[in-house]
């Protein structure tokens, strides 16, 4: 049925997909996470408002949310270079992955933290909390559905975007499609490789659907 | 317990200065129950606010429980805080956590235990009637049960004092009356003293002891709920007084009654603690020849006994009614003749 599709090698470009998806989204998490809560904290008055690190640290979130992902990555080219030692395969898109998705997820999690009522932070303030007590026993878990529905969502950017980085010298399922399929003009290996990709963004939305349903307590 | 002096408040904004509190000085004693009554914008919030520090007097001191709040360090605030809990309007529990936990919250927040935590919970859960409920989450509660697990969390730090600042505003008048018996149990189980604001008559003259009216950030009257409930001075005072139907200034209703009961003499007894639970007029009724008519009135139930005023027309021989209305004056009820048609 699909003649030109060599199945070994379409399972190893999908499993590279899913490890630059999993190890980029990992390390999109963890910085997103910390840049938005550095947004949210430095523009709220209850918590530690300081205008100056606010403006910075906006303006690199907003530079690199708007910076196209193709261009980003040829931009960072020197950078890979250094950082990973070469400008080819899976491993070599993961800094352009998590500099592309991680300030895209980081406004996600700074209007996650606005959605929190403020009076939820003033009681816990009248209660004698610290800042950092607020930040990890009030924000986080108050924001926690939307921080995970937010990854989700970031999650199914980052898999169109190593698709993107495929065509530029990554690996995956992308690489493949385009250099085998599309290059050769190979239909049906296209065509494979992007019913996969489409199935790890179903797999993708499907968990994180289902994490936000349990997590979620505001209704009843 | 508290003491302010000279406290004020003004935030500086684009519109110019706004004085939200405006030299107050008062002193709330310990184990009363003491409300602060004023509309929207009085400047009672900000008020309340300050007794906790939320906010910031802009000059004048306050001491809470010993400790001069803005001589405070960060962490000595905290420990002041722990002792000076707060109930708010919205409830402001996290919704994230069940009754259990959110009880819990400022147990954790200074390291308690988690078995001591546990005990104590199971305490409150008890105290406040939500026993059974521990493991349900704030949005599966109703807005009674929601303050119940607000008041809880406030009470789990065994504090001095308890700030309520609307607690009931957002609840239905059963609701409202339920929050405040748990108000008043809590007050005499643990004699903890509660300072509320609100902009209802009805929740001062039903738990406080004490109360303060405020208008354009000045303390304008206060005084012995039953004093400025019989005694109104300042019209924002009479204003609030109206609101829970104690018929007070009734210069415009005796002209109506006068009109309606040309005979007899129509008296104006005004209630006051246990006065009101003695069968005062039956008696005085008996022992002088004159009969009655009950016209209108109001009693009402609050902390310091029933208050109330009652119009009864008395029809008889004048110096009977005379005499009838001296012992009724006797028995320390407050008498006002108001009209002298015989």
């Amino acid at each position: 049925m699909f003649p030109n599709v060599d199945w070994e090698i379409m399972l190893e470009e999908t499993w590279q997909t899913i490890y630059m998806t999993l190890v980029a989204g990992g390390a999109t998490f963890a910085f997103g996470l910390a840049l938005g809560m550095i947004l949210y904290v430095t523009n709220e008055p209850l918590m530690m408002k300081n205008r100056s690190i606010y403006t910075v640290v906006s303006a690199f979130v907003n530079v690199f949310r708007s910076i196209p992902f193709i261009i980003l990555i040829i931009l960072l080219i020197p950078f890979t270079k250094i950082v990973v030692g070469t400008i080819l395969g899976s491993t070599a898109a993961l800094p352009a992955l998590i500099i592309g998705a991680a300030p895209f997820y980081a406004r996600m999690v700074e209007l996650a933290l606005r959605e929190i009522d403020r009076g939820v932070i003033e009681a816990a303030e009248s209660m004698g909390a610290t800042k950092w007590q607020i930040i990890y026993k009030v924000l986080f878990p108050e924001a926690l559905p939307a921080i995970v529905s937010g990854i989700t969502v970031t999650l199914v950017a980052i898999v169109g975007y190593t698709a993107m980085a495929g065509v530029v010298g990554g690996g995956g399922l992308g690489n493949l499609a385009f250099l085998d399929g599309f290059q050769r003009s190979r239909n049906d290996v296209t065509f494979v490789a992007t019913v996969l990709i489409l199935v790890i963004v179903f797999v993708i939305q499907f968990i994180g659907d289902r994490l936000v349903t349990r997590i979620d307590k505001r209704s009843a | 317990m508290i003491q302010l002096r000279n406290v004020a408040k003004w935030f500086d904004t684009k519109n110019g200065r706004v004085q939200a509190v405006d030299d107050v000085s008062l002193t709330i004693e310990s184990g009363e129950i003491f409300g602060i009554i004023g509309y929207s914008g009085a400047g009672k919030s900000t008020l309340i606010r300050l007794l906790n520090r939320l906010e910031s007097p802009s000059s004048g001191t306050i001491e809470v429980a010993g400790s001069e709040l803005t001589k405070l360090s960060p962490k000595e605030l905290r420990g002041v805080r722990k002792n000076v809990s707060m109930v708010f309007q919205h409830f402001n529990l996290l919704w994230s956590r069940t009754v259990a936990e959110n009880i819990s919250f400022p147990l954790e927040l200074i390291g308690v235990p988690a078995s001591e935590r546990k005990r104590r919970v199971t305490e409150l859960v008890e105290l406040v009637g939500l026993a059974g409920r521990e493991d349900s989450y704030p949005s599966q509660l109703s807005g009674g049960q929601k303050q119940r697990v607000g008041i809880a969390r406030a009470l789990a730090t065994n504090p001095e004092v308890l700030l309520c600042d609307e607690a009931t505003s957002a609840l239905d008048p059963k609701t409202t009356d339920s929050i405040l018996e748990l108000l008043v149990d809590i007050n005499k189980k643990l004699g903890l003293t509660i300072v509320l604001i609100t902009h209802e008559m009805h929740v001062i003259q039903k738990i406080c002891h004490r109360v303060a009216v405020m208008e354009a950030g000045k303390v304008v009257e206060i005084g012995q709920v039953a004093d400025v409930f019989q005694h109104p001075e300042q019209p924002i005072t009479k204003e609030f007084v109206k609101q829970i139907g104690a018929v007070d200034d009734m210069s415009l209703t005796f002209e109506h009654l006068k009109a309606r009961y040309p005979s007899g003499q129509i008296v104006k007894l005004k209630f006051l603690n246990e006065t009101a639970e003695q069968p005062i007029l039956s008696d005085v009724l008996k022992t002088h020849d004159i009969g009655f008519n009950i016209i209108g009135g109001n009693v009402t139930q609050s902390q310091v006994g029933a208050l109330g005023t009652l119009f009864i027309q008395l029809i008889g021989e004048p110096a009977e009614v005379e005499r009838a209305i001296a012992s009724i004056r006797s028995q320390a009820v407050e008498v006002e003749v108001e009209n002298d048609v015989s």
